[in-house]
């Protein structure tokens, strides 16, 4: 346990304290004792800036258990170092934001407070765990956590469904990704994704290497909402703004983007991961960006925002594996790509993260978040009106925010495909540069929708609930600093070029680099006036021109049959799996004794009739068996014709006799077979049992008591002449196939000897084997008890009295 | 000479006890049907007899008893039930 291990964990012991902080500290908000975490480990992870910069790692391990080679090893690169501060920065501005958000005296703030510490401790074990277990576990822990803050209206019924979906598709993601770690185990014998990368070459034809990462990439797809797996994302918007803001816009969904980061030295050599990562990445950019224009929620309209921009980074992280093709750092122009992938991974987390909290301010003060009742909040919120201008137009992708060159990069990065010689990218690279095009389109058009719907245009103050006004000032300063964070970052991309991109970079494309080499990271605001321009001077002109036409194609989002959204598949798919098994259930579930027996002898027969077959087990030799002597003949054909009458037989009175001759016949085998205990014991047992069938048939109830002769039933017949034939079989092969000596000879010669008795079955019973003969004793007891308390024991008998 | 006998005992022992059967099943009676089983337990004891002598051995003796006792108890009881109803009366509860 270092430091560094304790900053992970301390999210979790301090949400061991917030329940107290809350019950006896009433009078402040417990969100100012929270702040101080996030604000301490932010400053602590700054530090290990200088270090990464200089192309060092920090590595640390705490042993969990070392048997399984599952051991908490923290580790501090590049990526890492990236995520952690985004958790841990968006984190303290997000709980700052709480405080002013969440009312002190109506919301359960512990509870709050105590998902967001788990979901922070979460999700920085996520991105600083080396041990694949280790950031499965915290993987599932920001799927419950996630949970717990979606649900946090719990006595909502949208919240709860939105909560049931998400943890459904993102754990269903998890399961399967625990599966592909696994997989990547056979191969390696190794937890660790250091050790598993050096193992690459020799594990890439192995035929476990695609499963392994089809089964990962869908646990990254499910937590970072790619196409089809973005359905939960939407309905996540149920859970408090800053929630949404934290969970759902710059940390949770990313996780699957660090997931694909972070093993693309893994499996970024072959052409699935290329083609797979990439084509869903720009699937969802553009099916997001197409569906969130339609939306009139304004948290829906971000939602679906990021799960475009979420699929605008995948895209570019598959593209960027393209770059592994290459050996040299030299002209390898596909870099690019990932560089773009993780400028506009800070960029999006900045820009989304305010635009997250301008719509919890607009929520917050006039009550709605529906764009058609809003409008002209222009001079009555100039602040967040501000704000959302800058975070938006980042978010289309205008100079001079930040997401201008993230988005010029990533049209670079997209029309390089082209140029890839691998894989057929030359013959179907041309999609990415279309899809990203256009998708780059609606993008513009939500992100004018969502600033011009809501804050310019007519006022209309009959529709609002609440008068607006401007936010309290602590409410404005997070989504201030994120926003300024746009513009420096807009104006001055190189602060942080060099100090947290690069480091990150190296970390998602290790092989490329020789010793002491660096990624060449210089983004320009200006670069010539390149195609990428031109593209985004299309975008412009083709979005101000959707905008001001958008009610006149608005309705060919009605085109779309309703039936045909995921989300009707995913209801429908739930709703089939219950009835389905339910159904299913009721098929066979069918309350009556005689189907599950059937059932069981069947499956008997089955089972070990195929076994007979397949493994060829039958055999019969007559070499060592005993003459047949006359009076076993006429016994056998005496129980036979018993047996047969007891099937056959039409009252239930003969059928119980006939089966005392069966009993009796049996003892007289005991006696032909001389065994003289097991004689008398038969006798009296037989006599007992036919006495107490005796009593049953007595006590039979007066109606329905009609005798009627058994009915024939095929299946039953076949089932119970398949279960002799079987045993017949299996006693005639194992009587064939004594492989070992008898160890009765022992008995013979000892049972005078060392027990003195002459009796050798009464030995065995009580001397040689006697704890079998004790538990007997013990079942007899416990049959006696049992009927006694039966008989005597009546607890429902005053309601059948009635 | 002497086997010869016992098997042809043997052999009488069961042709009666296949007719005791015969009226077991037919018997129209109840009582008709009781008394051929009593007989048919007596038949059994000396059958068992009979095979002890050919088996030479004495460990089917206590079988012989116990048979005349459950045969005994048996008859009682069944006649018990044709007579009253029940085997075993319990007045003191009523």
């Amino acid at each position: 346990m270092t430091l560094l291990h304790l900053a992970i964990l301390s999210p979790f012991l301090m949400a061991i304290l917030v329940p107290f902080i809350y019950k006896f500290v009433r009078n402040v908000h417990t969100g100012w004792f929270v702040l101080v975490l996030p604000v301490t480990l932010f400053v602590y992870f700054v530090q290990f800036i200088p270090r990464n910069m200089n192309g060092q790692t920090t590595i640390s391990t705490a042993e969990w258990i070392p048997s399984l080679g599952i051991n908490f090893t923290a580790l501090v690169d590049g990526l890492g170092l990236l995520f952690a501060l985004l958790i841990t920065g968006i984190g303290a501005l997000v709980v700052l934001y709480s405080i002013y958000y969440l009312s002190k005296e109506k919301e359960q703030l512990h509870s709050f407070y105590v998902y967001l510490l788990m979901f922070m401790g979460a999700m920085l074990g996520v991105v600083l765990s080396d041990n694949m277990i280790v950031l499965y576990t915290f993987w599932e822990l920001t799927s419950l956590s996630s949970f717990l803050l979606i649900g946090y209206w719990y006595h909502r019924e949208k919240s709860r469904y939105g909560a049931q979906k998400s943890m459904l598709i993102t754990v269903f993601g998890g399961l399967a990704m625990l599966g592909g770690f696994v997989l990547l185990y056979l191969m390696t014998g190794t937890f660790s994704i250091r050790e598993t990368i050096g193992y690459v070459p020799a594990i890439m034809d192995h035929y476990l290497f695609v499963p392994a990462m089809l089964l990962i990439l869908l646990g990254a797809f499910t937590k970072s909402a790619q196409f089809p797996f973005y359905i939960w994302l939407p309905d996540a918007m149920e859970a408090p703004t800053p929630v949404s803001a934290y969970l759902h816009s710059a940390t949770m969904v990313k996780a699957g983007i660090y997931l694909v980061a972070r093993l693309s030295p893994v499996f970024a050599l072959t052409p699935e991961w290329f083609w797979i990562v990439s084509t869903v990445g720009i699937i969802t950019l553009f099916w997001g960006s197409f569906n969130a224009v339609k939306q009139t929620d304004l948290k829906a309209i971000l939602a679906f925002s990021t799960v475009s921009q979420l699929g605008l980074i995948m895209s570019l992280l598959g593209v960027g594996a393209a770059s592994l093709h290459y050996d040299m750092l030299d002209d390898n122009i596909f870099t690019v790509a990932t560089l773009a992938a993780v400028f506009h991974l800070i960029n999006h987390a900045t820009f989304k993260g305010s635009l997250f909290m301008v719509v919890g301010i607009v929520d917050h003060e006039t009550g709605t978040r529906d764009i058609r009742k809003l409008g002209g909040l222009m001079s009555l919120m100039p602040i967040t009106f501000t704000i959302a201008v800058i975070g938006a137009f980042s978010m289309a992708g205008l100079p001079p925010f930040n997401g201008f060159l993230s988005k010029e990069m990533f049209f670079t990065g997209m029309l390089r495909v082209m140029e890839f010689d691998l894989f057929n990218a030359q013959t179907y690279g041309f999609i990415f540069p279309v899809l990203a095009w256009l998708g780059s389109i609606f993008t513009f058009l939500y992100s004018m929708v969502l600033v011009f719907r809501t804050f310019t245009g007519k006022y209309q103050p009959e529709k609002l609930e609440k008068k607006p006004h401007e936010a309290p000032i602590g409410m404005l300063i997070p989504p201030i600093i994120l926003a300024s964070l746009v513009i420096v970052i807009g104006f001055f991309p190189n602060i942080i070029s060099y100090s947290i991109i690069e480091p990150a970079m190296a970390s998602i494309l290790p092989t490329l680099l020789m010793e002491g080499e660096h990624f060449y990271v210089n983004i320009y605001m200006w670069h010539g006036w390149t195609p990428e321009l031109f593209m985004t001077i299309g975008v412009v002109a083709l979005g101000v021109l959707g905008y001001l036409t958008l009610p006149k194609w608005r309705r060919i989002y009605n085109l779309f049959p309703e039936k045909l959204t995921l989300n009707k598949a995913y209801d429908g798919g739930l709703k089939g799996l219950n009835t389905g098994s339910e159904r299913l259930t009721k098929f066979y579930m069918t309350g009556f004794f005689r189907d599950y027996l059937a059932y069981i002898f069947a499956f008997m027969i089955v089972i070990l009739g195929s076994t007979i077959a397949i493994k060829g087990a039958f055999s019969y030799s007559f070499d060592d068996l005993a003459p047949v002597g006359p009076y076993e003949a006429v016994i056998a054909v005496v129980m036979t014709l018993s047996a047969l009458t007891i099937v056959f037989s039409k009252s239930r009175l003969s059928a119980i006799i006939a089966l005392g001759a069966v009993g009796y016949s049996l003892s007289l085998f005991f006696v032909i077979f001389r065994a003289p205990d097991l004689a008398l014991t038969q006798l009296i047992i037989e006599t007992v049992s036919v006495a107490l069938f005796l009593l049953c048939f007595y006590h039979l109830p007066e109606f329905k008591k009609v005798e009627t002769k058994m009915r024939f039933k095929v299946e039953n017949f076949i089932i119970s002449a398949g279960v002799g034939l079987v045993v017949t079989l299996i006693a005639l092969s194992a009587n064939s196939q004594q492989v070992s000596d008898r160890i009765s000879n022992y008995f013979i010669e000892n049972s005078y000897y060392l027990a003195g008795g002459k009796n050798m079955v009464n030995v065995i019973l009580v001397d040689f084997r006697g704890f079998d003969t004790l538990f007997e004793v013990v079942v007899l007891g416990i049959a006696a008890l049992g009927i006694y308390s039966m008989i005597k024991l009546r607890l429902s008998r005053g309601e059948e009295q009635s | 000479m002497f086997e010869t006998i016992l098997t042809v005992s043997l052999l009488i022992l069961a042709i009666s006890t296949l007719a005791f059967v015969y009226r077991v099943v037919k018997g129209p009676t109840t009582p008709d049907r009781v008394i051929a089983l009593d007989a048919i337990g007596i038949n059994l004891i000396g059958m068992t007899g009979i095979i002890s002598i050919l088996l030479d051995t004495d460990a089917f003796l206590s079988v012989i008893l116990l048979l005349g006792v459950l045969a005994f108890i048996g008859t009682v009881a069944f006649s018990k039930f044709l007579e009253k109803g029940e085997i075993i009366e319990n007045d003191r509860d009523q």
